[in-house]
């Protein structure tokens, strides 16, 4: 059945689907039951599949994650949502010290397939601590997957393979994008593969790496550049652990140009990761050095200043430009 | 408040302080009686072990005999025992063989494996977390509508941090099947009871949760199995949680890599072996004609060799091929990660910058 949804519905449709599919599978987190969660991701939820499936937790993280990964261990599927991804910090150790470790630790005798969702970064005008991009810090963690949905169908076709997993993902949902864009999608059940990259774009001259809201402004940038017949290849990254290296260097070495784009703060981020790779393995395929177009190093700001912290189209503009002329 | 009186069924000598249940048959004490030499003749292998580099940092069970024996005698088989690193003898009562639990000490993985543990967790290292694990597992149990109960312990210390309040909160207010000990042995590491916590009992903290809460003599094996299996019944029947605080000592180190004597009064010490649980125990078995000196060093003799053999077995035992490290991270290795176990195969072989002889890579 085909539904024209904005990211935000195509995250719920996912849900449901694969609800409907497999019974194992339980939805956990705060204000998630009756009030459909505070941007209606599970919006109906209740309804259908009632509360033992969907359960409204006590407003305590640490104790989300954590019962998520004994449900876990006994094969059940649990998707745990953390409200914003700001308050997701007191479920870190048990997201790193247990749920990414114990299929290793008990040597595969015990696994951990949940996914943790979590809505995040800026531009909504949020109040604090509800507007951080942190994913690098997830992506740093040996054990985990840390997957970021940039349109309706990714997110859907991602939430439906994050769900299958057999290992915790991450799922972080670009919450500036929620409802900005509609798209018709089909309910047919097919995941995307994680760990891949999505290429949204071909162009012969450089190449623009990024995921998350960043891909709107990234994908408005490349337009504007093609108008000074600047082909642009997009590539949406989609899941920063683990990273698609493979289709980031064939394109970097066809167009000899790299620009990484991301919402989060440049040191340690995902950028520099990728930067590195590209050095180690395509350092003589490049025409000009490696551009990074991010947040600064400060705290998010609060929301009167977030605009000078989000990385726009003109900055993405400028960097090619920039990168174009180099010689 | 929880009652001011400990459930205890014998006093320090012995002797009994009230009538027994009818679940304590001699069957049932002898058969307890036997884990807990076990354990403690386990414990000192392990430590000997250690003091002689053949294991590593070992937390030691001395003290906590008659917590842990009685509480896996109690258990059901397919309950899921959500330990922290204190619990071996419970984990030995339950069946996983001495060396796999010497394995894991020893610095692998694969002690954790061990098919006897069906699935029960591993060990929980950072404090308190296992809690929540137990509440998940029994939320399983609960969804499923399974008659089957998560058993998880906590130290005194573990009570102080938030993932155990979260536990008992949630426990509580979803009627999840958990029994919760927590191992009062009075300190954590150097930190003592009195400075933990401002509680009167530990067990209070359940209360707030809306859980049935109590303090038992935990150097009593009586009465923790009468504890535990009352608490299992209460899970079994869909009445939700227990929380049970058990007083014990430790008698021991923290860890192999701990000095008590910097922190702990040595009479303190002497006071707390008065009240220890094997001699209770066996006190009170030579008063029922169920055991004398000869049936004593029989089961020792036993049971040295049961463990000398574990020893043996573990010792023996090759370390794990460095790809392990690789191959389990995830279902499937990443392509990232298959790149970089041929990396450290390459380098583990002979002549390898992390060439060890007698290494399998």
């Amino acid at each position: 059945m085909k539904h024209n949804v904005c990211l935000l519905e195509a995250v719920n449709l996912a849900l449901a689907s694969e609800m409907r599919r497999d019974e194992e599978i339980i939805t956990l987190g705060e204000d998630i039951g009756v009030n459909g969660g505070v941007f209606r991701a599970t919006d109906n939820l209740r309804d259908e599949f009632g509360v033992k499936r969907v359960m409204d937790t006590p407003l305590a993280e640490t104790m989300i994650a954590g019962l998520s990964i004994g449900m876990a261990s006994q094969g059940l599927k649990p998707i745990a949502e953390i409200q914003f991804m700001g308050f997701i910090f007191p479920a870190l150790e048990q997201i790193i010290c247990h749920a990414a470790r114990i299929r290793n630790r008990t040597r595969g005798r015990l696994s951990c397939p949940l996914v943790i969702r979590a809505p995040f970064g800026g531009g909504i005008h949020a109040p604090e601590h509800h507007s951080e991009s942190t994913e690098a810090l997830l992506a740093h963690i040996p054990g985990l997957k840390v997957v970021i949905p940039s349109s309706p169908a990714r997110a859907y076709g991602l939430l439906l393979a994050a769900i299958r997993d057999p290992d915790p993902v991450i799922f972080l949902e670009p919450k500036r994008i929620y409802r900005s864009q509609q798209q018709e999608i089909d309910d047919n059940a097919i995941a995307l593969p994680i760990g891949r990259c999505f290429t949204l774009k071909e162009g012969s001259d450089i190449t623009l790496v990024s995921w998350g809201a960043m891909i709107s402004e990234t994908l408005a940038a490349a337009e504007a550049l093609a108008d000074s017949n600047i082909k642009c290849e997009v590539i949406d990254v989609a899941s920063v652990n683990p990273l698609d290296m493979e289709t980031i260097l064939s394109s970097v070495k066809k167009t000899g140009r790299l620009v990484i784009i991301h919402e989060a703060a440049r040191s340690g981020g995902v950028g520099a990761d990728i930067s590195a790779s590209v050095a180690e393995n395509a350092l003589l395929d490049l025409q000009a050095p490696i551009a990074r177009v991010t947040g600064y190093d400060t705290i998010m700001p609060y929301f009167r200043l977030e605009n000078h912290y989000l990385p726009n189209s003109q900055d993405i503009i400028d960097a090619v430009t920039q990168t174009m002329e180099f010689v | 408040m929880t009652s001011i009186h400990p459930l205890q069924y014998l006093d320090p000598e012995g002797n009994k302080t009230q009538d027994l249940p009818n679940t304590c048959t001699s069957d049932w004490l002898l058969r307890c009686y036997h884990f807990m030499v076990l354990s403690r003749q386990f414990d000192t292998k392990a430590i000997a072990l250690q003091r002689t580099g053949q294991l590593g940092t070992y937390a030691s069970l001395l003290g906590s005999e008659a917590i842990d024996v009685p509480t896996a005698l109690a258990m059901q088989k397919n309950d899921v025992l959500v330990p922290y690193y204190r619990n071996h003898a419970c984990q030995i009562t339950r069946g996983v063989p001495l060396e796999e639990v010497l394995l894991y000490w020893g610095g692998d993985e694969r002690g954790n494996a061990a098919e006897k543990m069906q699935q029960d967790f591993p060990n929980a290292v950072p404090i308190a977390t296992q809690s929540l694990h137990a509440c998940g597992v029994a939320s399983a149990f609960k969804i499923r509508n399974q008659k089957r109960a998560a058993v998880t312990l906590i130290g005194d210390g573990g009570t102080s941090k938030g993932d155990f309040m979260e536990a008992l909160n949630v426990a509580g207010v979803w009627q999840l099947p958990v029994v919760f000990i927590i191992n009062n042995n009075q300190w954590a590491i150097s930190v003592p009871r009195h400075i933990q916590s401002a509680a009167a009992q530990l067990a209070d903290k359940g209360l707030a949760a809306g859980i049935p809460s109590m303090q038992v003599d935990g150097n009593d094996p009586i009465a923790m199995q009468q504890a535990v299996q009352q608490a299992l019944n209460r899970a079994y029947e869909g009445k939700g949680a227990t929380l049970i605080e058990a007083i014990s000592y430790r008698l021991s180190d923290h860890t192999t890599a701990d000095d008590a004597t910097r922190y702990r009064p040595s009479d303190e010490l002497k006071v707390a072996w008065e009240k220890e649980p094997l001699k209770r125990l066996r006190n009170y078995l030579v008063s029922q004609q169920l055991w004398d000196e000869s049936k004593e060093q029989a089961l020792h003799e036993k049971i040295s060799t049961l463990v000398q053999t574990a020893a043996d077995k573990y010792v023996a035992m090759p370390p794990q091929p460095v790809s392990s490290m690789f191959d389990y991270l995830y279902f499937e290795p990443t392509e990232q990660l298959q790149e970089q176990r041929d990396w450290a195969e390459v380098r583990a072989m002979t002549g390898g910058s992390h060439y060890q002889e007698g290494e399998s890579s």
